[in-house]
Order: structure tokens, then C-alpha cells, then sequence
């Protein structure tokens, strides 16, 4: 079966997110009234083909832990559909 | 003569000054591709600056996992010292053979520029021609150079003398914790440094602070026992 993994890797909480910051200034430059903790991460989607959707879901974290994000200063969400 | 691979991923572009800054120490240095699997009887392994993979995903994410790589790491489990300066650290990093992190600079600016840093670990194979805590102006160029690392890892690192290089003067340049610009691994054989002492070791160019990273390998090499020596003197 295929599947579309929908992954979301954010820098982990407590670390100094420096793009997230620049992000937030500009939001308040730009009169957004009450913007707070801006974080910017990024959002890789993989096509999975597996036999089910928990070995989907296991692939897919197995990608994550080995290559998508780095475990010193990231951390992941996945999200695995149906194609 | 001491053999000296510097390894040459996709992006590499501190290739050539990492070559020429080890032939001027006395080293028989050469270019392995980061697609070959054999280091060819190095004796240390340089992994010099750049942008491998174009630094996609993260600085050195994808690089750690060249054919070359596995051949580094049995070097470095061997004993054999390896260097990674900028990219390099990076790609250390990433690899899990030193520690930590670097993640894009507190400033989000591209910094390039000679910065103050102090030479605090002097026992390992690129270090020991400088007094301890030596003062030295090394250039760094990288948008990714905030070394971070849980807090019992620095706290280790710190205790174990494994900084090697730390930003002096208040001149550090992107946010690293506790202003560290270099540190090694337990053994002391792998260092990964974000400040480039190969573009400062040729006197053709002005002063070469950065010269005894690399004539520091004979003296090493004079030092240490036979079986960490992979060829014949």
C-alpha cells in the first residue's frame, strides 16, 4: 500500500531559535498585536510504500531518527495518510 | 613522510588550502573522492570547509553518510587523527564522531571574518606546537557555527579539557555555548574546529598562525606508539 508521510521537524524547545525571532520581529513590525514564541522548523513529506500503516509509521520514524532531524537539537512529528 | 587524505565531498571549497597548508607542514598530501571507500594508508584524515550536498537538510546531514565516511570512522576508531574544520565539524558532528551540534548563528548573518581564539587543548595530534591557551586570530566563515550540545555534554567537555579552540575577548561570532569554537573527541584524535587555520598558514600571505595546527603532526607522530602508525617512517 502506498502512503504519504507528513513529517514536521522543529528546533527543540529551550534552544535559541534565531530565525523564529527574526520571524516574530517582523510580525510585530507588521502591527501583529500579540505574537508570542514564533519557532520556524521545516515540513518534509515522503511517499511510503509499506504494508501497512504502522509499519508506515515505523518506517517513517526510522527516517526521522536517522537523517530528518538530528536528535542533539531537533525534535519530529509524523503524520502518515493513506496515498 | 606522513600521508595526509583530504577529503573531497560535492561543495568542498577549503579543499585545496586544507592540501597545501598540510604539504607545507611536511605532509604527503592528496585528495580522496567522497565516493571512494579507501583512505590509501592515511595517516590523518583532513575534512576541510565547504558546503557539501549544498548544506541541505542540515550542514553536513547528507556528507556523513559518503562511502568515505565509513573509512573515516574506522580510522578515527583505529586512533588515526582527523580533522574537520568548518564543514568538517559539521559533518563530525553529524556523524556522532564528536558531540553536539551547530546550528545557524545567533545573529542569522553569514560571519567572515579573523576572530580572537584561544588554543586550550594542547595534546592533540593538530595542537600540540602551541602553548596552552595561546592566543591566535583564525578566520571563520559560516552562517552555521553555534555549537550546541546538551548541558552534561558540555559540562563533560569542559571537565575532560576537550575544548580545543574557544572564541576569546568577547569575540565570539555566532552564540556558541560557553564560546566554544572547537572541541574533540574523548581520545583527543578527532578535533573539529569552525575557524579555518589552514587559510592562515602560509606566510605568502601574511602571518600563519594557523601553520602549527598542521606542523603539529610530526611531533604527534614523534610521540606516538607504534600501532597508531599505519605506514612505514
Amino acid at each position: 500500500m502506498n502512503f504519504r508521510a507528513h513529517i514536521r521537524v522543529m528546533p527543540r524547545d529551550g534552544l535559541l531559535d534565531p530565525q523564529g525571532q527574526a520571524v516574530e520581529n517582523a510580525l510585530t513590525e507588521l502591527a501583529f498585536d500579540g505574537v508570542s514564541s514564533v519557532r520556524v522548523g521545516r515540513a518534509i513529506e515522503v511517499g511510503v510504500a509499506a504494508d501497512s500503516l504502522e509499519d508506515a509509521e515505523d518506517a517513517t520514524r526510522r527516517m526521522c531518527e536517522r537523517l530528518l532531524a538530528n536528535p542533539v537539537t531537533e525534535d519530529f512529528l509524523i503524520e502518515v495518510d493513506p496515498a | 613522510m606522513m600521508r595526509a587524505a583530504v577529503v573531497r565531498f560535492p561543495g568542498s571549497n577549503c579543499d585545496m588550502d586544507a592540501l597545501r597548508a598540510a604539504e607545507r607542514a611536511g605532509c604527503r598530501a592528496y585528495f580522496v573522492w567522497h565516493r571512494d571507500d579507501d583512505l590509501q594508508q592515511a595517516d590523518v584524515v583532513l575534512l576541510p570547509g565547504g558546503f557539501s550536498y549544498g548544506d541541505y537538510l542540515r550542514s553536513g546531514a547528507i556528507a556523513r553518510f559518503s562511502p568515505i565516511m565509513q573509512a573515516v570512522r574506522r580510522h578515527a576508531a583505529d586512533g588515526g587523527p582527523v580533522l574537520g574544520i568548518c564543514n568538517g565539524f559539521q559533518i563530525l558532528c553529524e556523524a556522532g564522531l564528536l558531540p553536539g551540534a551547530l546550528l545557524p548563528n545567533a545573529g542569522l548573518t553569514f560571519v567572515s571574518r579573523p576572530v580572537p581564539v584561544r588554543v586550550e587543548n594542547v595534546a592533540t595530534p593538530f595542537t600540540t606546537a602551541y602553548r596552552k591557551n595561546e592566543l591566535v586570530h583564525f578566520p571563520v566563515a559560516h552562517g552555521e557555527g553555534r555549537f550546541v550540545a546538551a548541558p552534561d555534554t558540555i559540562e563533560e567537555l569542559e571537565a575532560s579539557d576537550r575544548v580545543v579552540l574557544r572564541y576569546a575577548d568577547g569575540g565570539n561570532p555566532n552564540g556558541s555555548s560557553a564560546d566554544i569554537a572547537g572541541i574533540c573527541s574523548s581520545d583527543g584524535n578527532v578535533v573539529g574546529i569552525m575557524p579555518h587555520p589552514e587559510r592562515v598558514a602560509d606566510p605568502a600571505i601574511g602571518d600563519d598562525p594557523g601553520h602549527k595546527f598542521f606542523s603539529s603532526l610530526a611531533a604527534w607522530r614523534a610521540a606516538a606508539p607504534d600501532e597508531q602508525i599505519t605506514t612505514p617512517a
